[in-house]
């Protein structure tokens, strides 16, 4: 079974197939799809920055909407990827039988979820590229440094798209996919140390924090990358990312297999 | 044409744990031939053109698919195959036009040439004037031809039809069926499935009736027909009249329903006996069709 999971799929570049499908799809749309980071932004740094801020003042010798900057940046890596591969997946999978036209193609499932996988870390990309002008107006991220989040983003994307993507794998329906948005996404949202430093709260949940929520090492890299401020601990933070990516991508890969192919 | 055979099955099973799909079917479908699989819901039609087409990867047995074995070249056999699903899945994000560009992509086709092939398509199956309308403002009828269309992007050797006309209306059947017999006559391949009989009696060549995940028989639908029913059919209506002038007249038949059925060399030389000993007053003679043949090979599988 966890041999099964872990096995190495054989991806082709056809992977790229899948991804240009929704770009275009994507691109047509693009009004509609670049409004949001736009207004994402604003409307964080206006709230919560500037309103909140204005009580909280700074926090660890940082103006709090510097502080909550990268924050934005994390969580909307996170939605764009998590949200297109579950939803956005779920929805060509189950309701438009994409996949099931694809594989009729000599693109392979694994190839199919890979290209859906890289198009979900690609919309956190974009998310990033428009937001970053915004932050920058608001001159609350450092230039040239902040540009890393652009590289960072394609990483937590894939991440999130493959974390996304497992449960879409074993989903049993399109509802029943408001558990992990509800029970994992929102949580990990607040304590993940976006709007307050997780040393305010009892230990254990620092510790739990950097275990289990991924949410935690994005932010800890957008962080250094946009005060700017670079410690060691990136490594930390990019290793344990890099890995959970890479496993959760296997897994993903092999347990949509296990569901599609019969 | 040569006659390399362009699938190739033996023994070739399919199980869901302990269900059996479909189970050690032998059959060889020939280069140009249109090859039908005809049978009721449940007999293991689809799954094997599952297997054919690459997407389900069988139990057991041997496959070969123009060449190939799906199990180790899917890939190699999908550029080649041309694929008719009996579900819709049209990609709803494009319009007719660029469905067709979109699964082209699929297959690496150039930007340019699939915009090109996509509009001669469009005309083979005319649905030019749709080209630029959206998915859900179609017919279901043009939906059908527009996947027939997206079937032909990668100008296949073998194309493979799951229920082509379920539920279409006549219009629209005949004009998937002279649609199939012009590919056929540019040298593809086709293999494909159906219950309904008058589909598979006048596309197919060769067929197979599949029941419970078997093959019952093979053969072209007019060696069928001879072989298990016989030239010509007189209904007659039934009553104890024309049954006791059967008997005593020594025709053998077959009670179905509110008629009599007679299976016969000569239509022509039975119904003379009635009319001139029975005094029937509703009868009929006809050719033997395929749906004799099925409905003879389905009904004793049943009684099984």
């Amino acid at each position: 079974m966890i041999r099964t999971a872990l096995q190495f799929p054989r991806v082709t570049r056809r992977a790229w197939n899948v991804w240009h499908r929704n770009l275009i799809v994507f691109v047509r749309t693009w009004k509609v799809n670049f409004f949001p980071p736009f207004i994402e932004a604003f409307l964080y740094l206006s709230a919560i920055g500037l309103g909140i801020g204005a009580y909280v003042g700074s926090i660890e010798g940082i103006p709090y909407i510097t502080y909550i900057a990268p924050a934005i940046l994390a969580i909307s890596v996170m939605n764009s990827a998590f949200f297109e591969c579950t939803y956005g997946s779920y929805v060509r999978m189950y309701y438009q039988k994409s996949f099931d036209a694809m594989i009729a193609t000599p693109l392979s499932i694994e190839d199919v979820i890979f290209g859906e996988l890289l198009w979900g870390a690609t919309r956190s990309v974009m998310y990033v590229a428009i937001m970053l002008p915004v932050l920058a107006a608001f001159n609350v991220i450092s230039l040239p440094a902040s540009l890393l989040a652009i590289p960072l983003a394609f990483l937590g994307g894939m991440m999130f798209a493959a974390i996304g993507m497992c449960f879409t794998a074993i989903t049993p329906g399109l509802e029943t996919l408001n558990y992990p948005a509800y029970l994992f996404i929102t949580p990990m949202t607040l304590f993940s140390g976006t709007f307050f430093p997780l040393t305010l709260l009892p230990p254990v949940f620092g510790y739990i924090a950097v275990i289990f929520l991924p949410l935690t090492h994005l932010v800890a890299v957008m962080r250094m990358s946009t005060l700017p401020a670079f410690s060691l601990s990136i490594l930390l933070n990019l290793a344990w990312m890099a890995i959970i990516t890479i496993v959760l991508c296997i897994v993903s890969i092999n347990l949509m297999k296990r569901r599609l192919i019969v | 044409m040569s006659l390399s055979p362009v699938i190739e099955a033996a023994g070739l099973t399919k199980a869901y744990g302990t269900t059996v799909a479909v189970q050690a079917i032998r059959f060889t479908v020939r280069q140009g031939e249109i090859f039908g699989f005809l049978g009721p819901n449940g007999a293991g039609k689809t799954t094997t053109m599952k297997m054919i087409t690459c997407v389900s990867p069988r139990t057991s047995g041997t496959l070969r698919v123009l060449g190939h074995d799906p199990a180790t070249a899917p890939a190699a056999i999908k550029a080649r195959l041309g694929v008719v699903p009996q579900e819709t899945n049209l990609d709803p994000d494009f319009t007719c036009h660029g469905n067709l560009v979109t699964y082209a992509r699929y297959f690496d086709i150039p930007q340019d040439a699939a915009e090109k092939k996509a509009d001669e398509l469009l005309a083979f199956v005319q649905l030019q004037d749709k080209r630029d309308v959206a998915i859900d403002k179609l017919s279901g009828g043009m939906k059908r031809r527009l996947i027939l269309a997206r079937a032909l992007v990668n100008d296949p050797d073998l194309l493979i039809l799951d229920e082509p006309t379920i539920g279409l209306d006549p219009q629209a059947r005949h004009l998937i069926w002279e649609r199939l017999r012009l590919l056929q006559a540019q040298g593809k391949t086709v293999v494909l499935t159906t219950h309904y009989l008058d589909e598979a009696a006048r596309l197919c060549d060769r067929l197979v009736i599949m029941d419970n995940g078997s093959i019952l028989v093979e053969g072209s639908p007019a060696e069928l027909v001879k072989r298990f029913v016989g030239e010509e059919i007189v209904e007659v209506e039934r009553n104890d009249e024309v049954l006791s002038c059967l008997e005593k007249a020594g025709i053998v038949f077959e009670i179905t329903g509110d008629m009599v059925q007679v299976v016969t060399g000569s239509a022509r030389d039975v119904a003379r006996t009635l009319f001139e000993n029975c005094r029937p007053r509703k009868m009929l003679t006809r050719p033997a069709t395929l749906e004799d043949v099925f409905l003879k090979l389905a009904g004793r599988a049943l009684k099984e």
